[in-house]
């Protein structure tokens, strides 16, 4: 199906927010995520379902000030 | 030492991870600062990322993270970046930054306030980015903040103390919060300043990544923040208009 990731449309083969990131190559990183501007913890990740349309944000550590 | 949350700190000197010219001019500098307390964020990462070495970086600092929420605009684009950087970070502290002008970067009061309860109800350690304003700090301490971080200038510009007399009032009325001035200090003698005038931290990170030698503008600002911290602990005499001659008279020869 068709989600936003990091404000980019991508195809994407999963039925969870945890298929998602394992399909889109963040499965062994340190990330943090948001659904349609929500944030989901980690432990939450694979009781998540997407639907088509939905917006994941996917974060990590950064710089900062 | 200073205390924030409970936590005490070796260092009232803060400071960011941004802009430095490498990783190991980073490392350099924080190892010369004595910072007690690093700044960080989170950011849009995609597979394979550069996120893994800096967060390596990080941890080998062995210093304290104080994640923001830099460029955030509203309260609830702001509380679900601290909970993300919560997850991240491994800890409640937040440095809250909720923007409210794009020109000042000038922190929006009412969004600032409604994440701050928002957040301190979720059981975050808030350390929020705040202005001057009395009022403002009252509904922040209101809201369950227990630490205020007003600015020193806008971030970025290092202008030093902007509002001086804004600053005074804001220690004299609340002297038992525990206050850091973040943003906008350009020079130690600036930090220094802010020091003397009883804050207990400075949070900087322009000034020290941008310097020509950031290690040794680090090393710079850790003793400016340590000299007005003594000024201010030693209590220092008032100022006034006419001279009055610190050599004895009394004894003096008389060769007129």
């Amino acid at each position: 199906m068709k989600i936003m990731v990091n404000g980019t449309a991508r195809e994407v083969a999963a039925d969870t927010l945890a298929e998602a990131l394992v399909a889109l190559g963040h499965g062994g990183e340190t990330v943090a995520t948001a659904l349609n501007e929500a944030f989901v913890p980690a432990g939450a990740r694979a009781r998540t379902p997407l639907s088509p349309g939905d917006r994941i944000e996917i974060v990590a550590p950064r710089q900062g000030g | 030492m200073v205390t924030f949350h409970g936590t005490t700190l070796p260092s009232r000197l803060m400071l960011g991870t941004a802009q430095y010219p490498s990783p190991s001019v980073l490392a350099e500098a924080f190892r010369r600062s004595g910072a007690g307390v690093a700044t960080v964020s989170v950011r849009r990462e995609a597979a394979g990322g550069e996120a893994g070495a800096f967060w390596d970086l990080v941890r080998e600092l062995g210093v304290r993270l104080l994640p923001n929420t830099a460029g955030c605009h509203s309260s609830r684009e702001a509380v679900t970046t601290a909970r993300m950087a919560r997850e991240l970070f491994g800890t409640n502290w937040i440095k809250l930054e909720v923007i409210g002008h794009a020109d000042t970067l000038q922190p929006d009061p009412w969004g600032l306030v409604e994440a701050a309860r928002e957040l301190c109800a979720d059981g975050f350690e808030v350390f929020p980015y705040t202005t001057e304003d009395l009022v403002l700090a009252e509904k922040l301490l209101d809201a369950g903040c227990e630490v205020l971080m007003p600015w020193g200038a806008p971030i970025g510009t290092g202008l030093g103390l902007a509002n001086r007399y804004g600053l005074r009032s804001l220690r004299a009325q609340f002297p038992d919060v525990p206050m850091v001035v973040d943003a906008g200090l350009g020079r130690p003698s600036q930090a220094a300043e802010a020091m003397e005038m009883g804050f207990d931290a400075v949070l900087l990170n322009t000034a020290v990544a941008r310097a020509e030698d950031p290690a040794a503008m680090a090393e710079g600002f850790a003793r400016a923040v340590e000299a007005g911290r003594l000024g201010y602990e030693a209590g220092a005499m008032e100022p006034r208009d006419m001279a009055a001659p610190s050599t004895p008279l009394i004894g003096k020869a008389f060769l007129a």
